[in-house]
Parts: C-alpha cells; structure tokens; sequence
C-alpha cells in the first residue's frame, strides 16, 4: 500500500515538473540567462558593428569619469525625492479622505485610477502640451492672473520638476489604493476607542493610522523609488533628457548609448550599477516584508 | 459592557447635531474632492478637446475649451497619412498574444508550485522570487543581441513570447490556488483524472478572479509598453499604438490637434477594460501590495 502510493506520490511530482517547465525555460532564457549574459557584455567593448574585446572593469571606470552619466544619476535620483515624498503624502491624504462609505465615494476612485492605466506616452504627450511655453494651457492661466510664462520644460532649472508633478499626478491613484487596503485593515475598534477617550480626528491620524499604516508606507516608499529610478518612457517623449542633460537620466543616457552610438558594453555596465541600486532597494523591502508577515 | 453603554451615546450625539454640523463637512468634502478630481481629469479634457481643434485653434491664445466646429476630420486624417489601422491592429494582436499566453503559463506553473510536491520545489519558487528584483532595463540589450542573432528583429516575436513568462504571475496565481480547499482534487483524482485534467478542469476554473486580474494587469502593461517596441521595430507599418504615438510627436511636430487625436484613440480600449474590469485592477494592486 505504502508503496503504491510512492508511486502515485513520484508521478505526480513528474507532472509537477512538466507545469513549471515552460515557464521555467521562458525565465531562463529570457530573464535569468540576459542577467548573467548582461554582466558579461559589461566587460567588453561590444559595438555592434565592431564586435568586442575584454576590456576588464573599463567600462566601470570610464563611467565614473563621465560627466553626462554622473549627471544622469544625480538627476535620477532627484527625479526619486521630488516624486516619492510628495506622492506619498498625497496619495495618503487621499486615501484618508476616501475611506469611508459615502455616496459617489466610488465615482472620485474611479477617476483617481485614470491616469494609472493611462500610458505614460499617451499623458506625457498631453502635458507636453499643458506645458508649451506658448500656448500651454498652465501658461496661459498664469499670464491670465498676471504671471509670466515659464518655460515648464525649457528651463533647465525646473525642467525635472515639471516632469515630475506630471509623474506624481499619474501615480497617485496607484499609491491611494494600495493604502485604501492598508487603511481597510485596521480595525475599527481602535478608533472607537480612541473616540471615547477624547481624541481629535488629527490625533486619531497621528496615533492610530500613521503607526499601523507603517509596512504600507514602506511598500510604497521603496516601490515608488524603484519606479521612479527607471523613468524612461515620459523623458523620452517629454524632453529627451534635454535641455543641457537637465532630464536625462540613468534609463535614457542607457537606452542613447546602447540604441543611438551602439555602445552596448559600455551601456550594460550603466544597467548593471542600476540593477545593483535595485536589487539592493528589492532585498531591503523582502526581508522587512517577511518581518511584517511575521508581526 | 463597555461597547453596548457607549454605543447609543454616540449616535445620539451624532443626530444631534446632523443638520448643523455634518451637512457643512459634508459639502465641503465633496468640493475639495471635486476639485481634486478635475486636476485628475483636466489633462484628459484638453487631449480631447486639442483633438477636434482645427490648426489655427490650437495655437491660439486665450485658449479655447470647445472648439467651433469641431474638426472631426482630424480622426479621418490621422487614419489616411498614417497607418493608423495597422497601428491598432498590431497593438491588439501582441496584447491578447501577451495576455493569453501569460494567463496559461503563469496558472500552469503556480498551479504547480501551490499544489504538487516535488523536489527543489522550495529552491525554485525562492528563485521565482528572486527575479522579480530584477529590473527590465537589465535584459534589453542583451535581449536586443539575442532577438538580432535569431533574425527576428523588426517581427513581434520579441513582444510577445518574452512577455508570457513573468514570475509575478506566477506568484499571484500560486497565492490563489493556496486557497482552494484539498477536497477538489482528491475527488478528481478518485474519478482518474490525471494532474493535467484536475487543473484543467477542475482547479483552473476555480480561480477565474485571480485569472481575470493578471489578465487586466498584464493587458495594461503591454497595451502601454513603449521601450520594447522601440528597441525592436523598423518598420512602421509593424509599430504598436504607442510606438505609433511617438512617431507622430516627430512627423506632427507642429500638429497638435492629430497628436491628440492619436492619444485619444489610444487610450480608449485600456479605458474600456478599466471600466470593465476595475475591480480586477484594484484587487491586482492590493494583492501586490501585500506580497512577500
């Protein structure tokens, strides 16, 4: 008997298998494979057109001594905390002013979510337009309260500001309804409680919310970072990583040097520092996440 | 005890002063939230609006919210000087190839994982996890020297079967099939299915709400992807929607009223699943929010 079902237990762990095998082949060669693949081109001088030599950690080097390329890191992550905080907090705010059964609550969610299934080519091609310093609709509200036109992208002191407002007005939606689940979860004795105590509302914020909303915010904060670290899609259409390199990113300066002046070793060395800030943002959010599950 | 007297003392109170107190709040929640939203919505009016503008209106200042008449013909220019159809046609074909293939694979392998034991099976779902730290950018160019090595640049091919296999997928699916009650498969196999019908017929069913949530995410993701189609495609008459959008930024550069219109087509069918399916996608999101 027992081992009849050994037997049982052994074909079906074939079958287990043969389910995992297309995928698994799929992540290989299409995911796992590229990494390691990646790493390898990143000690090489690949040009597409030349071929390649080992050229060893050069391509390390030489980036560090690439002023375009420490630019675009310094502009990623400032693109990172103009973004991140600010859409935090506001997505937070409105999650709190959400949360709670009221009629036409669901008609102000809906509309929050459009602009997160929205492209990113699609509403970046529209602010663009918002933005135009002649006949941009922003532009034209300030000359009509007696302001003077800014040159929203133009300008390359506010020109990663204006893309990021564009970027925490698109994922705004994401943010609040993750936190809508966060703020579903704390049990609404608690608040009860708290209500006859004495407490005010800010303070029922402060002391329950806030707290308890602590792994959430964390999620939010370490995947809107990494999010925010691998903007492409709205610089390339919006500016180009333009005016003077104002824009221009670790994504964009990749995708030129890789795609434009076909440096792909030189490029996968750009890809591989970005997937090292990654993986290391990826790992923190993993082991506090298991911590969480464990609470 | 304590929750039985407290509870009618604090409805009174709240009836108590309903008309003078509440009503105010009220009001002044739905003005702020109004005006919120129609920050939200705004960029979306003057897409549409740009996009029945005639040339001469789009440039003028103050700028004009209802055009007059209405340039309808923009729409019919678009479809004549570009091909738009094609454009559209494209995008539909990667994306359902996309999103039926991630459906099987993704619901076959976490099928797999939640309910089938074998060996390395642990070993190989931490790995499973593992990818999903890895960022897309990493794979491009090497992806872009593989595709170019097999001849299969300038095809779809590098669309859509990539995108069948994502660890996300199967990880979401694997959560949902945790949940099913054992009883369903030792009953199936008490009839002599084997493990392929038990899921097929069976388990798969049973999870049509997960399946449908993959299914919106992934539909989004690849209805909107730019960088994959950029990377791979030449010819335009094989460019996707949105790569489509990007090439009419360059060629309309002063054109703003068919940009728009572009736009406006473009964002209609992920409009229409998100209408369709919004409770797919807010579930989606709080799943992977709560992931790990």
């Amino acid at each position: 008997m027992e081992g009849r079902l050994q037997t049982i237990e052994k074909r079906k762990a074939k079958w287990g298998y043969l389910f995992i095998l297309p995928n698994l082949l799929g992540i290989l060669i299409f995911t796992a494979g590229p990494v390691i693949f990646s790493l390898i081109i990143s000690f090489t001088d690949w040009n597409l057109m030349r071929g390649f030599n080992f050229i060893g950690l050069e391509n390390y080097f030489n980036l560090f001594e690439d002023e375009v390329f420490i630019k675009s890191l310094i502009n990623t992550f400032y693109f990172a905390l103009l973004t991140v905080p600010a859409g935090i907090i506001l997505s937070l705010l409105f999650a709190a002013l959400l949360n709670r059964k009221m009629k036409g609550i669901g008609i102000y969610r809906t509309v929050m979510f459009i602009p997160v299934v929205t492209s990113m080519v699609s509403v970046s091609l529209v602010w663009s337009m918002l933005y135009d310093t002649d006949f941009g609709l922003i532009n034209s509200i300030l000359n009509k309260i007696g302001l003077q036109s800014v040159g929203w992208l133009t300008n390359t002191k506010i020109s990663m500001l204006s893309v990021a407002i564009m970027c925490i007005w698109k994922g705004l939606g994401y943010n609040m309804t993750i936190y809508l689940a966060g703020l579903q979860g704390i049990p609404n004795q608690l608040y009860e409680a708290a209500s006859i105590d004495g407490a005010t509302p800010f303070k029922k914020f402060m002391n329950i919310t806030l707290p308890l909303l602590r792994p959430t915010t964390y999620f939010v904060l370490i995947m809107s970072t990494i999010g925010a670290l691998q903007a492409f899609d709205q610089i390339y259409i919006m500016t180009g990583g333009g005016p003077a390199d104002s824009t221009n990113t670790i994504v964009m300066y990749l995708y030129n040097n890789a795609f434009r002046y076909l440096k792909m070793g030189y490029a996968s060395a750009m890809a591989y520092i970005l997937f090292i800030i990654i993986f290391f943002l990826s790992a923190i959010q993993y082991k506090y996440s298991k911590t969480w599950s464990e609470e | 005890m304590l929750e039985l007297r407290n509870k009618p003392v604090v409805e009174q109170k709240k009836s108590f002063d309903y008309r003078k107190k509440i009503d105010f709040k009220k009001i002044f929640f739905h003005i702020f939230l109004f005006i919120i939203c129609t920050f939200m919505i705004v960029p979306f009016l003057w897409m549409l609006s740009s996009s029945l503008k005639s040339q001469f209106d789009i440039a003028k200042m103050p700028p004009v919210w209802i055009p007059k008449p209405p340039q309808w013909s923009n729409y019919i220019e678009l479809f004549k000087g570009q091909p738009m159809l094609k454009f559209i046609l494209n995008s539909i074909k990667i994306t359902v190839s996309v999103v039926i293939g991630q459906l099987f694979f993704s619901s076959l392998a976490g099928y797999a994982f939640a309910r089938i034991k074998f060996k390395g099976r642990n070993v190989l779902f931490f790995i499973y996890i593992g990818t999903l730290m890895i960022p897309a950018q990493i794979t491009l160019i090497p992806m872009y020297i593989l595709i170019s090595r097999i001849g299969l640049l300038d095809t779809h091919f590098p669309l859509i079967v990539p995108g069948f296999f994502y660890a996300f997928g199967v990880f979401l699916m694997r959560q949902f099939y945790l949940s099913l009650p054992v009883e369903l498969e030792e009953a199936a196999e008490i009839d002599g299915c084997n493990p392929f019908q038990t899921y097929w017929r069976i388990m798969m069913p049973q999870v049509k709400p997960a399946l449908a949530t993959l299914g919106v995410f992934t539909f989004m993701n690849t209805w909107n992807d730019l960088i994959g189609a950029l990377i791979y495609l030449t010819s335009v008459e094989k460019f996707t929607m949105t790569l489509g959008l990007a090439l009419f930024r360059g060629v309309y550069s002063t054109k703003w009223n068919y940009v728009m219109a572009g736009s406006v087509i473009s964002i209609i069918p992920i409009l229409t699943v998100y209408f369709v399916g919004q409770k797919y996608f807010e579930e989606g999101i709080t799943l992977s929010g709560l992931k790990g």
